[in-house]
């Protein structure tokens, strides 16, 4: 697998973040040894295999449906960078 | 040319659960702004989501009363994007094992004839927060009591060739899950939306044409609308030789009018994954079963009961199955004991009148069963007149008034002691003697008006075929 | 009486036989931390006066029998990735410098009950992600063995603490060695539980399907005394699991007779140094001697655990991460003035580049087109690797090997090459992937007389059998018991 300064800009799109040129080049340089490692499980013949998404599944482990939560509003906000009227803030959003 | 508007919906159900679909916060409408928000539906730092039992079951009823296969073995996956309402950036929701697929629901088609509408499946997801604009400030509010609210997201196959499939499905689909308690259905709280995929071809042309999503249609008569527009524009724009774009579109029911949305994100790449924080979900053979004995009647079998036990014509059972406050109240006054007949005649009567008069919707009505039944009783037994009845009931129904108290009160009972007649009759006579005259005569046509002032004189409340008996009788003898 | 010198049950005794109050221990320590911590920097947050405040909390319901555990009164230190309500929770990255979480995970709640007391939030790798404490956004952490080396990560201000007698004991969380290789390089005990036995709830998430909390002590003992606090099923957290009960008589008998222990062939082999691979040699000749038989074995899935582990890791991670958005809590850049500049530069500001890095690659695995050549294949790996682990484990009690192929590295050593970091993970990644127990507890010194570390690895819920061999051990050696403070 080839890494290409395409894909590390669409690496950076997709995660919200953006490089400085010479971050982009030098991970350019990283992600393309650390992806070449990875290609390493191309030899395991994973044919048949479930993949394993959790470690032990115990199944249908659920919550009643009772009310336990109290408002509060305080505390929900009172890490936001910017809130008002009881609301997170944000720069105007159209959809 | 002639075009065939191909369709398929994707509906999203808010179910009526008290709580979340994974944490402890209340799912009651019209909270103030995050009042119903924890720090496990705020998205915070190390919080942890864990399932509702309640979800897993009305999914599954929803599933086995649309027909559908349940997947025996369930998992949640992430929904990965950036958006404000989405404060984990990711919705826990369904892609690779929906818990319910491969069902279908048979509707009517414009002719009136049955057609079969596949579901593709049916997944539970949770819902976003609400963005609230700000017009004169630069910004917009982030409110997240509804982050969390449990959804079903119901998929079809694009089998809706008409708005009136589409109608007919949603009405039917609206009756399971109202019947089922599965969710309120509530349009205009968003407890019931419905998104339209659309695209148009040529009559008889086998592959679909390039489809539209449009969003944002908050009543059956804006999907009716909606789709109209939507056929139009699509057929307008390929008979001048241009294409449609996929895109998602926004309704807008006031000036009656679509448009392209801004896309949430340019690429759309939802790097679904499995959820690690939820454990798989296993559903027995027993609970299957457990849940289909369950299962309330829904609308079609009471529809066949009704005829088949209760004697009801086709036409009663499609009006009193069209809303779950109609079925409550028919079925629970003939419990009372009212013929089953008659409880129809007056709920899609004088109740439904009373509704629309009133506009008060089915479900906020106050008017119970025990208090219909007392009415029809009254009138069963000729204690009241069938006009009496109705008067009662418009006061049972706007002011909240007890039946037979208020026939008490106001003295509306008949007279049913023949005796206490004679002398209101006798004293009619004697002050209409011009018409006496004129009906012993030979004008029998006078005998009417004399009638009319005896009703009067009674104020209505003595059975008509009596004191007519009993006045012919009197004007006979002398 | 030096405390600072004592183990956490010692401490808890002298306090439960009224030889010392909660609040000289707890001064003792707070004393300790503010004279020498700038020396190691392993406290992000030290919180002295809810402390000295809690201490005497404690020491009343001690004295009103309301604590009656061994912990009761005893000082812990806490890795800053693990939610105290009122108290910074950082994850030492800029992006949640400020962030105050109105909640405490469950097992600080479980502390509290117990009666412990806390001294602050212990540095780590910006949001676990690092095996050197280097990542960490407040600054690294330095080895009290040596103070030129790393104290090995992420949880290295937890490890770092413990050797530098600056907490009795400390929680940690192991996500691929985060617990076992601090502890390694800074010749503490540490324990990484079974996936599930330890309620996950408020810890913040580097990858959820691999993260587990556990204590660190200098003893094997302790680290029963602390894990015995901290484990059971959770209601808040779906994937904790209802496991037997922990029975810390049995985890501390110290015995091993009779026991069959396995090494894997592959983690003697290549890449391993002479002296790490002597010390692992040497406390297989040491377990023998105390009754147990031990066998080398091959296990040829070992390979394919770092491309597999840094798979699920990064795209578990990139999704965790997501929520830092300078919205909610956290920082928001100055300079976004529209919704996207919000996501972009309060992200970009506020994560370092190791993070950045692993939500590129979490990105890249998960994206369409390559999550079936990636992520899915990392997913039929880890099924792999986890049926070898207990195909082993069928044959073996527990299994035995090193924690890192080396001692601790010097500081800026391995920062210029991400991927000579992430092979430094190659014994202690396979354990997460399998859910298993695993403890590490040092076995020796090298030349420059740094710390060796073994790690145990045990059979699902079975920490109490390698907790009792640990014990076994360290009844009859006392590499546990050096201080590079004497």
């Amino acid at each position: 697998m080839q890494i290409d300064r395409d894909l590390v800009l669409y690496l950076e799109k997709l995660g919200r973040i953006t490089l400085s040129e010479e971050e982009r080049a030098e991970s350019m340089k990283d992600l393309q040894d650390i992806v070449s490692y990875m290609d390493t499980l191309n030899e395991l013949d994973t044919e048949g295999v479930e993949p394993a998404s959790h470690s032990f599944p115990i199944p249908n482990v659920m919550r009643a449906d009772v009310v336990t939560n109290e408002a509060n509003v305080d505390a929900i906000l009172s890490n936001a960078p910017e809130q008002r009227d009881g609301c997170f803030v944000v720069p105007k959003t159209v959809e | 040319m002639e075009w065939e508007i191909v369709m398929g919906l994707e509906v999203h159900t808010e179910l009526a659960t008290k709580t979340k679909i994974f944490c402890g916060c209340s799912t009651e409408f019209g909270a103030g702004c995050n009042e119903h928000v924890c720090e496990i539906c705020s998205g915070m730092p190390g919080t942890l989501p864990k399932l509702n039992e309640k979800v897993l079951e009305y999914a599954i009823r929803t599933g086995l009363a649309t027909n559908c296969e349940i997947t025996r073995h369930n998992k949640f996956d992430r929904k990965n994007y950036f958006y404000p309402d989405l404060p984990k950036a990711y919705q826990i929701s369904q892609l690779y094992f929906p818990i319910c697929h491969d069902g279908h629901l048979t509707v009517k088609d414009k002719d009136g004839n049955d057609k079969q509408i596949g579901i593709h499946e049916i997944h539970m997801e949770e819902d976003a927060g609400k963005l609230i604009h700000d017009d004169f400030e630069e910004c917009t509010l982030v409110d997240y009591n509804r982050c969390g609210v449990p959804l079903l997201e119901i998929v079809s196959e694009p089998d809706f060739r008409s708005a009136e499939e589409v109608i007919s499905y949603l009405e039917q689909l609206r009756g399971i899950l109202q019947f089922t308690g599965v969710s309120d259905c509530k349009m205009q709280e968003g407890s019931l939306r419905a998104d339209v995929n659309l695209s148009v071809r040529p009559k008889g042309q086998k592959e679909f044409g390039t489809r539209t999503e449009m969003k944002n249609l908050n009543s059956f008569h804006a999907i009716q609308r909606a789709i109209a527009y939507e056929a139009e524009r699509q057929i307008e724009l390929l008979e001048d030789g241009e294409k449609v774009t996929q895109e998602t579109r926004r309704w807008d029911d006031n000036k009656g009018i679509s448009y392209a949305m801004r896309s949430k994100e340019d690429a759309q790449d939802y790097k679904y994954f499995p959820e690690p924080d939820l454990p798989p979900l296993e559903i027995s053979e027993e609970t299957i079963e457990r849940i289909q004995n369950e299962m309330p009647e829904l609308p079609a079998q009471k529809k066949a009961r009704y005829i088949n036990v209760l004697g009801l014509p086709e036409y009663d059972t499609e009006v009193l199955t069209s809303d779950r406050s109609y079925v409550k109240l028919f079925e629970e006054t003939v419990a009372l004991g009212a013929d089953a007949k008659v409880a129809s005649n007056w709920i899609m009567g004088e109740v439904m009148k009373l509704l629309k008069d009133t506009a008060t919707l089915p479900e906020d009505m106050t008017l119970s069963a025990k208090d219909l039944a007392k009415i029809l009783e009254m009138v069963g037994k000729n204690t009241i007149n069938r006009g009496t009845g109705k008067t009662v009931l418009e006061k049972v129904f706007k002011e909240g008034v007890d039946p037979e108290a208020y026939v008490k009160e106001n003295n509306l009972a008949q007279i049913t002691d023949l005796s206490a007649l004679r002398p209101v009759i006798e004293e009619v006579i004697a002050n209409n003697e011009k018409s006496v005259n004129e009906y012993k005569g030979g004008k029998t046509q006078a005998m009417g008006y004399i009638m009319g002032q005896a009703m009067r004189a009674l104020k209505g409340k003595a059975p008509a075929q009596e004191v007519q008996k009993l006045l012919k009788e009197m004007l006979d003898e002398n | 009486m030096n405390f600072l010198k004592m183990g956490a049950l010692e401490i808890g005794r002298a306090i439960r036989e009224k030889q010392a109050s909660v609040r000289e221990v707890t001064e003792c320590f707070l004393d300790a931390i503010e004279k020498e911590d700038s020396i190691y920097h392993c406290y992000n947050t030290v919180c002295r006066e809810e402390a000295l405040q809690r201490a005497d909390e404690v020491q009343k319901g001690i004295d009103e029998g309301k604590y009656t555990g061994p912990l009761a009164g005893v000082p812990v230190g806490i890795k800053d990735n693990i939610c105290t309500k009122g108290v910074k929770t950082t994850c030492s990255s800029k992006i949640l410098e400020n962030f105050v979480p109105p909640y405490n995970a469950t097992v600080v709640e479980r502390l509290l009950d117990a009666g412990l007391v806390f001294l602050g939030k212990l540095n780590m790798d910006e949001f676990a992600m690092g095996s050197t404490t280097e990542t960490s956004a407040t600054g690294v952490t330095h080895n009290p063995w040596n103070l030129d080396c790393v104290p090995g990560g992420s949880s290295g201000g937890a490890a770092a603490a413990v050797a530098a007698e600056l907490a009795p004991i400390t929680l940690g969380s192991d996500t691929g060695g985060s617990i076992r290789q601090p502890a390694s390089f800074c010749g503490i005990s540490g324990l990484k539980p079974t996936y599930g036995a330890v309620s996950r709830y408020g810890l913040i998430a580097y990858a959820s399907s691999l993260d587990q909390i556990g204590p660190m002590a200098k003893s094997a003992e302790d680290c029963a005394a602390l894990f015995s606090v901290i484990e059971g099923k959770d209601e808040k957290d779906g994937t904790s699991m209802p496991n037997p009960p922990f029975d810390f008589a049995e985890a501390t008998k110290g015995d091993v007779k009779g026991k069959k222990i396995g090494i894997p062939e592959e983690y003697i082999g290549e890449g391993i140094a002479p002296e790490v691979k002597d010390g692992i040699l040497k406390a297989a000749e040491q377990f023998k001697a105390l009754g147990a038989e031990v066998e080398f074995f091959p296990m040829p899935s070992v390979k394919y655990a770092i491309p597999a582990y840094y798979i699920i890791a990064c795209a578990e991670a990139c999704s965790n991460l997501s929520r830092y958005d300078g919205i909610k809590y956290g920082y928001k850049s100055p300079e976004a003035h529209d919704l996207m500049s919000v996501y972009v530069k309060s992200r970009s500001e506020g994560f370092g580049m190791e993070v950045k890095r692993r939500i590129m690659l979490g990105n890249f695995v998960l994206s369409s087109g390559y999550y079936d050549a990636y992520y899915n294949k990392a997913l039929k790996a880890k099924k792999i690797i986890q049926d070898a682990c207990f195909k082993a484990l069928e044959t073996y009690d527990f299994l035995l090997g090193p924690v890192a192929p080396t001692t601790a590295l010097k500081i800026g050593e391995s920062l210029s090459d991400p991927l000579k970091m992430y092979l430094g993970d190659i014994y202690t990644v396979m354990i997460n992937l399998a859910g298993l127990p695993s403890m590490a507890i040092p076995c020796g010194f090298d030349a420059q007389n740094m710390p060796i570390g073994m790690q145990l690895i045990g059979k699902p819920y079975k920490e109490a059998e390698i907790l009792s061999a640990a014990c076994a051990y360290q009844n009859v050696t006392d590499f546990h018991k050096k201080s590079p403070k004497n």
